[in-house]
């Protein structure tokens, strides 16, 4: 199913930017007008002058060579490209997973627990800032935090490690906000239904310490649902990554997507289309082997009705 | 709610459609002060959307490059860009792209939902595994993504990112009206029209979707705050709306530089603008669902 997802997802994205106007050759010549056994050549060596799928063959091959051609605007391999920006974007959202996944079930946790004025707080709070976008988040931030208070740089990668941690703050906060408060938000619900359960109810009646209550009982249950909903966000995060690479000025992939979509360089838009794409069913394929490990009766490849 | 069969009272047209505005109102009613407040809020925001052009008080697209980053002052309520264009007629003729593109992402994609899913779960068997098959590919592409290749091969505008994002979310509805849709398909009120002789298309479009409105409405109203958001991160990009056409997405992108040089008001101003709709959109979306969910119990 993965492989079978991946290889139609490829196909769009190589139809899509084929059947894309303009002419290959004019993109190679630069323009130019080139006598008739040079565009022969070029011809060739592109494989332009054979059929579509015959040219999807072609590219599919060299992609899983890892080889996904040569840029237009650039002249140089997409792939030694992409190579130097992979690490942006992977440790920009993975930044921002770990924020998700420690506060928003963190938050969620102790609000399902405690009802009160905490839970009421949690409620406000998280329905506010899951409608805060991702750029909008960034805009504030950096007004905030690198602006007024000079905390935080506003702009670029930075150089070692910790400069690097200090630069992708900010863009790992405004990437998870709203992820952050829908995290919260499932897990409070979640925790709330588990705890009001029959079992629940009998363990507590029976003089069950609280606290194993909790562990074993709550928890365990709620795992379920938590960890679905975390690993879809954390999923979405690779697409919004760009959103948020372009107001840090960070050189990401989803940054230089933008740059690429915007400029027409195809073979560019192609390759990282394809590694966001392939990098978004990995995930929500981890999320599934993870929600089967959790929940018994689940098993893989087996539809719930 | 309207989960009862519908088949028994033979109803003239004004009759069912007043009972529609009733259903409209009384769904309403039931989502309570917060739901109402936020169904004003969107209300006003569409208005804005369709007239603001004609409230403006000055040229949204009239720079003055002497006033640029200008305080308000006098008849300016909100200052001056970094061009020196009115902030307050940018902001209000810059609804019309913020708002109305989400609405046709939302028809675009609920329509389409709605027929697959009910296709689906009308035919059963071979109809309904290529659906499921071909929405679970969809699956793989995120919204945004798919509105960054679109933008890549049409170029750059709104109407290729509506389409992309309309594309986009169209296996998240059919998924969720699918099992709706199987379920009230169960409903003995179906086999009793399918005995009478009633075709399955007059079947689904009068009695079948109509029963599942109010699940209907949530899923729309929800999917309007994603799509308001998606949108406006592709005009942020440079890839939706184009300058120097006003837009709540561009003029963020286009006063960031603002913020560092001490003029964060226009930049901010239509930030808050976005926010405050899509937090309207999302609260009166969740109450919504909760409705509906507790009517399909």
């Amino acid at each position: 199913m993965l492989l079978a997802s991946l290889l139609i997802a490829s196909f769009v994205i190589f139809a899509a930017l084929y059947l894309a106007p303009g002419n290959p050759i004019a993109a190679l010549s630069g323009g130019r007008s080139l006598p008739a056994s040079s565009i022969a050549v070029l011809e060739q060596r592109y494989h332009l002058n054979q059929s579509f799928l015959a040219q999807y063959w072609y590219w599919l091959d060299n992609v899983l060579h890892g080889n996904l051609g040569i840029s237009i605007t650039l002249r140089e391999n997409v792939s030694t490209l992409l190579a130097s920006r992979v690490w942006t974007t992977a440790g920009l959202v993975l930044y921002a997973s770990l924020i998700i996944a420690v506060l928003g079930i963190g938050i969620g946790i102790v609000a399902g627990l405690r009802p009160g004025v905490l839970d009421t707080g949690t409620l406000v709070t998280t329905a506010v800032s899951a409608a805060i976008p991702a750029f909008v988040a960034a805009i504030v931030l950096i007004l905030l935090f690198a602006v007024r208070l000079g905390w935080f740089p506003a702009l670029g990668n930075g150089t070692d490690l910790a400069s690097n941690v200090r630069h992708f703050t900010l863009p790992a906060v405004a990437l998870a906000i709203s992820s952050l408060a829908i995290v919260a938000r499932v897990t409070r619900a979640s925790i709330r239904e588990e705890g009001e359960r029959e079992h629940v109810q009998t363990a507590v009646s029976r003089g069950i310490p609280g606290r194993k209550v909790i562990q074993r009982h709550i928890l365990r249950n709620a795992a379920i649902p938590i960890t679905t909903v975390t690993g879809i966000t954390i999923a979405s995060l690779i697409a919004v990554a760009a959103v948020v690479e372009v107001a840090f000025g960070l050189n990401g992939l989803g940054a230089y997507l933008v740059q690429a979509a915007q400029s027409k360089d195809l073979a560019v838009v192609q390759g990282i289309s394809l590694v966001l794409v392939t990098a978004f069913v990995v995930v929500n394929l981890l999320v599934d082997v993870l929600y089967a490990v959790l929940d018994p009766r689940v098993t893989l490849g087996g539809r719930a009705q | 709610m309207s989960t009862a069969a519908p088949l028994t009272v033979p109803r003239g047209p004004g009759a069912a459609r007043r009972g529609r505005v009733q259903g409209a109102l009384g769904l309403l009613r039931a989502t309570g002060p917060v739901g109402i407040v936020s169904a004003i809020i969107i209300a006003v925001a569409i208005l804005i959307a369709v007239f603001g052009t004609f409230i403006a008080p000055y040229d949204p697209n009239l720079p003055n490059l002497s006033l640029a980053w200008g305080s308000p002052s006098g008849g300016h309520l909100l200052g001056y860009d970094f061009q020196g264009r009115d902030v307050l007629s940018r902001l209000l003729v810059g609804a019309r792209t913020a708002l109305l593109g989400p609405l046709a992402v939302v028809a675009g994609s609920m329509a389409a939902g709605v027929l697959l899913a009910v296709t689906a779960a009308w035919r059963r068997g071979a109809s309904d595994a290529v659906i499921s098959s071909g929405l679970d590919i969809l699956f793989a592409f995120p919204g945004i993504l798919l509105a960054v290749l679109a933008a890549a091969v049409f170029g750059a505008g709104l109407t290729a990112a509506a389409i992309a994002l309309a594309v986009a979310y169209m296996p998240y509805v059919a998924r969720v009206l699918r099992g709706a849709a199987l379920k009230e398909r169960s409903q003995p009120y179906v086999a009793a029209l399918e005995v009478q002789g009633a075709s399955a298309v007059s079947i689904c479009f009068r009695h079948l979707i109509p029963n599942m409105m109010p699940l209907i409405v949530a899923q729309a109203t929800i999917l309007f705050g994603y799509a308001m958001v998606d949108l406006a991160a592709i005009s942020f990009l440079g890839l939706g709306v184009q300058p120097p056409e006003p837009n709540w997405g561009v003029m963020i992108s286009e006063n960031q530089v603002g913020l560092a040089q001490g003029y964060p008001l226009p930049a901010l101003i239509a930030c808050a603008c976005i926010v405050v709709v899509v937090i309207a959109v999302n609260v009166l979306g969740e109450r919504l669902f909760e409705q509906a969910q507790r009517a399909y119990r």
